[in-house]
């Protein structure tokens, strides 16, 4: 029924709802980006974040929150040249990490 | 212990004089009725019922219609009936008045010239003087402070009969009663014991959930313009997200908007959505403090206005094995057919 208003997505981050498997699954098998302090090098020094819209560290946030929608399309944007892990200060390998989510969102489909 | 002392307040015990709401006489009719019953016959009080009384034009002071100036004068005038008469205790239906009272007179006290023009201004216009009063209470304040002579005359207790366990209640206490002012209320903004207090010395259990103290999404400006009543409903589905996994049996409020809302938003959520949020998809019937007490004492459920709600309220009084007849639910005092319950 139209009542001329609608209720507003809340933009709460439920923790119990939200989907984790990603950030899981990259944990299992990587355990240095337990360590990320979500410094922006990454981001600042990524060659495909020049060109596109591309941010390593936003999506570590959006992975850590479990708001992984869109994921899929954002991680294919990254060119794989390992720039970020060169300059990571705590040495994650990140690009082991997008190679991670890949492989999480394919057996996910399955 | 010593601590909890700080979250009292004064409550007066007799002599009352009562401030009715504006919406509560349309939307919970027999609320405020049975609470005048209850005072006058169960617990033997005297309270007088001022026809002269007005509204405290609270909701057009919360949508920006009614100025500050207006408002005082207006509860000037309800304070000159009451003096009038001879009391000088307070007993506020609503927690809107409650919030409004408590608001002018703190203004008085910290700016005792507002306090004079307003005086002037009640003497140009009507002709009136007034005292303040003594003590102002909340009407949920009088019956938990009673609660335990109300029970003592109790024919049932907030125990599912079906199970002996007791009734899980969502207690929903309006923001206005002691989030502005929490010296004003039992147990202050943080520890609001008022309905608490009723429901576990009436044999029920307290639901504790995450969105306990979240608004119900009443707000006057969210719902004063339907283009903003998304915001409205939202906070309530908001809480009835969080109270579900407690499967509570039903919602008891003091304040009309919240008992309104959460209510009337149920069925709307419904409608939207299809989301239902009581137990085995039914939804959680919303009671006032005033019918809690009247189903306790036994009170017949169509006198106490609970066909008027939104929510069924009778998987409820099942629950409690409840002696009513249903056949009675739409009937008026003459025992004629008023109407049919909407089917669908």
């Amino acid at each position: 029924m139209d009542f001329g208003f609608a209720p507003i997505k809340t933009r709460a981050i439920n923790y119990d709802k939200n989907d984790d498997r990603i950030i899981h699954y990259v944990l299992s098998h990587d355990a240095s980006f337990n360590v990320c302090l979500s410094c922006g090098s990454c981001t600042a020094t990524c060659i495909a974040g020049s060109l596109t819209n591309f941010n390593i560290r936003k999506m570590n946030t959006l992975l850590r929150r479990g708001e992984p929608e869109g994921l899929e399309i954002e991680v294919n944007k990254c060119m794989l040249c390992g720039k970020c892990h060169l300059v990571c200060p705590r040495g994650i390998n990140t690009r082991n990490v997008i190679m991670l989510i890949k492989k999480a969102i394919s057996e996910m489909k399955k | 212990m010593s601590n909890w002392k700080n979250y009292q307040k004064e409550i007066c015990d007799d002599n009352f004089y009562y401030a009715r709401s504006c919406i509560r006489q349309n939307f919970f009719p027999g609320s405020e009725n049975i609470f005048v019953k209850i005072l006058r016959e169960v617990l033997n009080k005297n309270v007088y019922d001022d026809a002269e009384h007005t509204t405290c034009t609270g909701i057009g002071y919360h949508s920006d219609v009614v100025p500050f100036e207006t408002i005082q004068t207006v509860v000037a005038r309800n304070f000159s009936l009451m003096s009038n008469k001879g009391f000088e205790n307070l007993a506020i239906s609503c927690v809107t008045s409650f919030g409004i009272y408590t608001e002018i007179t703190e203004t008085w006290k910290h700016f005792p010239e507002e306090e004079q023009k307003i005086r002037g201004f009640l003497k140009k216009s009507t002709n009136r003087e007034f005292i303040q009063p003594l003590i102002m209470s909340h009407c949920s304040d009088i019956f938990y402070k009673f609660r335990n002579e109300i029970f003592e005359k109790a024919k049932y207790s907030l125990v599912n009969k079906n199970t002996g366990k007791p009734l899980k209640v969502v207690e929903h206490i309006g923001c206005h009663y002691a989030k502005m002012f929490p010296e004003k209320g039992v147990g202050g903004a943080e520890f609001p014991q008022v309905l608490a207090g009723m429901i576990t010395a009436w044999g029920g259990e307290v639901v504790d959930y995450p969105e306990r103290r979240h608004c119900c999404g009443f707000g006057f400006r969210q719902y004063l313009v339907k283009a903003n009543r998304g915001y409205s409903i939202s906070n309530s589905i908001k809480k009835f997200e969080a109270m579900k996994p407690y499967k509570p049996d039903f919602i008891v409020a003091n304040c009309p908007g919240c008992a309104m809302f959460m209510d009337k938003w149920q069925y709307t959520a419904k409608e939207m959505n299809g989301e239902t949020y009581g137990e085995n998809g039914e939804q959680i019937p919303v009671l006032t403090y005033e019918e809690m007490a009247g189903l306790v004492l036994g009170y017949n459920p169509w006198d106490l206005g609970l066909q008027m709600h939104q929510i069924d309220c009778e998987p409820l009084l099942k629950k409690m094995h409840y002696e009513y007849n249903p056949e009675d639910k739409f009937r008026n005092l003459k025992g004629e057919k008023i109407g049919e319950e909407a089917k669908g």
